[in-house]
């Protein structure tokens, strides 16, 4: 939840920074050129105008990061266990010079742990997105099953997802597909929800056109509903893929065997702090990049 | 013989047609009754206007002849047969044009052409039939240039013009049009009148058209329907047209009958069924 509101604040902040940019250009063409004679000179400054308005668009980030480092670094002098920004570059300089490594099942490397975790969440995601997605339409689509979803889904939804992690190892017996499991089961609800509001808030006119024409229900669902609910479909697979990647972790804290959260769990076995704090930023770096993924794969969608 | 001619002659006169329609619609606060025993007969090939105040029901009328809501009370009937519901041989050009946004305005035609000619088991036509079923109807609308355009990139006029062909590329027996052009400005209003006119008098298919501007239902009509202010509306008068056909705008401005016919509307509308300011 939290990585996809920081990732709208920094669109924001792109788009303001997109719009300085275009008046700097114009302001430079009114006033500077007249004063400039030669052609190069002319493209010079042009380019000089666009070194500067880019380091003025990375300039805020770059604050924000160096600012987190300077209270990482100010705690980390105050706690002797905690290490500070240069003895962990140095450490993830170590580890990701080799990150696909196997000494036998458990001693991997990170590479391998990631990779793990992604194939964990890409089967409980897509079985969620399987089965969720086509519920999602049939409960916006007919107000019978609707009403009959309604009181499973608000009993089940609010429920912490490791909350499910026994019911898993009882039914499966085994670690790996209870954390498939746990994956599955919090990662559904966004992608039902939000595809069958979608699917309820077609609008009527287009459903007189439906009926005046006589459409059938296949055409009706690839014509109507489909086109009109992928834009509220697609908010619900990113928004899951951003639970399921929340929730993996801590699953596999749980679970055990190979994989992002299960290494994390390790290094604070070995009281391998450095390994801990690195694990936090590969984490956070990979749902970021699934974020953007999906962002970019729900703007080709929509139709407008 | 002489029996079978003179039932075909009836259901001719009596295409379309509505017996003691009743409508009654329920809300929260309690039971709304917006239309009160309709009698309409409409005959084949006629074109007839629906004029009336803003809410006095209009719509409505138009949706239980297309089928889209079934009357509470009364009995409606098209080519002698009862109205089960909406179907495409009562075609409806909808108030906000109703174009699906992600379909060009060439599939959004073809859709209705497929379901009407591309579906049905026995007089299945092949896809180039289809086509050319499609391209004609948007050439008769004279959007040739526009086949490949979404409805946001086309003008409300243009719009509007897809939809009228969409309902006219289903061959409908009835073309019911909803303030078609309500939402148009003077001149572009005035230019789609003109082609639907001509449309109309090709096709030679019965009409029904919702409207509350007074020249466009006299320029337009066989007969005009005005109806009394709801609720509880009903119909007030009847107005026969008895212009020549083909009419041309400018002519009929200066022509006494037309003159006559569109104070009747006037007096109808202005004096007798005042709507009170709401
Ligand atoms: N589904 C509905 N539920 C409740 N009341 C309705 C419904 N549809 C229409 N009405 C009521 O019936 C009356 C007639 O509505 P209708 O839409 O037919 O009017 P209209 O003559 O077409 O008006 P306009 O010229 O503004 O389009 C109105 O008072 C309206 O509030
Ligand atoms: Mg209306």
């Amino acid at each position: 939840m939290s990585a996809i509101s920081i990732s709208k604040e920094s669109l924001k902040i792109i788009m303001k920074n997109k719009d300085t940019i275009l008046r700097k250009k114009e302001s430079v063409t009114n006033s500077e050129i007249p004063k400039v004679t030669g052609i190069t000179n002319n493209k010079s400054s042009y380019l000089n105008v666009q070194v500067y308005s880019f380091f003025k668009w990375l300039l805020p980030p770059v604050f924000g990061i160096l600012m987190l480092l300077a209270i990482w670094t100010l705690i980390s002098h105050q706690s002797p266990n905690l290490p500070g920004p240069l003895k962990t570059w140095s450490s993830a300089v170590a580890l990701f010079s080799d990150p696909f490594y196997d000494h036998g099942p458990n001693d991997k490397g990170v590479g391998w742990n990631i990779v793990a975790s992604l194939q964990r969440v890409a089967l409980g995601f897509g079985l969620a997105a399987l089965i969720g997605i086509p519920l999602g339409f049939i409960i916006g689509r007919f107000n019978f099953i609707s009403r009959m979803a309604a009181p499973v889904i608000s009993l089940l939804r609010p429920v912490s997802p490791l909350a499910w992690l026994p019911i898993g190892l009882l039914v499966f017996k085994a670690a790996n597909p209870a954390a498939i499991w746990v994956i599955f089961i919090s990662a559904i609800w966004p992608m039902i929800i939000n595809t069958s509001v979608g699917v309820s808030k077609v609008p009527q006119d287009y459903m007189n056109v439906a009926k005046v024409l006589n459409l059938s229900e296949w055409k009706i669902f690839t014509k109507i509903l489909f086109p009109f609910a992928l834009p509220y479909m697609m908010t619900g697979v990113r928004l899951s893929i951003g639970v399921a990647w929340l929730v993996i972790v801590a699953a596999e804290m749980l679970t055990g065997g190979v994989g992002i959260g299960f290494w994390v769990w390790d290094e604070w076995n070995n009281l391998n702090v450095e390994h801990i704090i690195i694990a936090i930023f590969v984490v956070g770096f990979v749902g970021l990049l699934l974020e953007l993924a999906l962002t970019q794969i729900a703007k080709k969608f929509s139709y407008e | 013989m002489e029996k079978t001619l003179t039932t075909e002659k009836a259901n001719s006169d009596r295409y379309v047609q509505l017996e003691n329609v009743d409508m009654t619609f329920s809300t929260k606060k309690g039971d709304f009754n917006a239309l009160k025993n309709i009698n309409l007969s409409i005959r084949e090939g006629e074109f007839v206007s629906i004029i009336g105040h803003s809410g006095c029901g209009k719509s409505t009328v138009l949706n239980l002849i297309a089928g889209l809501t079934q009357p509470t009370e009364g009995l409606l009937f098209c080519a002698g047969r009862e109205i089960a519901g909406p179907g495409p041989q009562r075609a409806v050009v909808f108030q906000n044009h109703s174009l699906l946004p992600w379909l060009t305005c060439y599939e959004n035609v073809y859709l209705a052409v497929e379901r009407v000619f591309g579906t049905s088991a026995e007089k299945k036509e092949p896809k180039t039939q289809l086509k050319t079923r499609t391209n004609a109807a948007l050439e008769l609308v004279g959007l040739t240039h526009a086949t490949d355009k979404r409805p946001n990139e086309i003008s409300g006029g243009m719009k509007q013009r897809v939809g009228i062909a969409r309902a006219l590329a289903m061959e409908p027996k009835v073309l019911l049009l909803d303030e078609p052009f309500g939402a148009l400005d003077a001149l572009t209003r005035a230019n789609l009148q003109d082609e639907l006119m001509k449309i109309m008098a090709k096709s030679g298919c019965t009409a029904v058209m919702v409207t509350h501007d007074v020249d466009e239902a006299i320029l337009l009509s066989d007969r005009v329907v005005m109806m009394t202010n709801g609720p509880s509306a009903g119909i007030g008068e009847i107005l026969e047209v008895n212009l020549p056909r083909p009419r041309a705008r400018l002519a009929l401005a200066e022509d006494t009958d037309y003159n006559h016919l569109r104070s009747e509307v006037l007096r109808f509308l202005y004096e007798r069924h005042a709507k009170k300011a709401a």
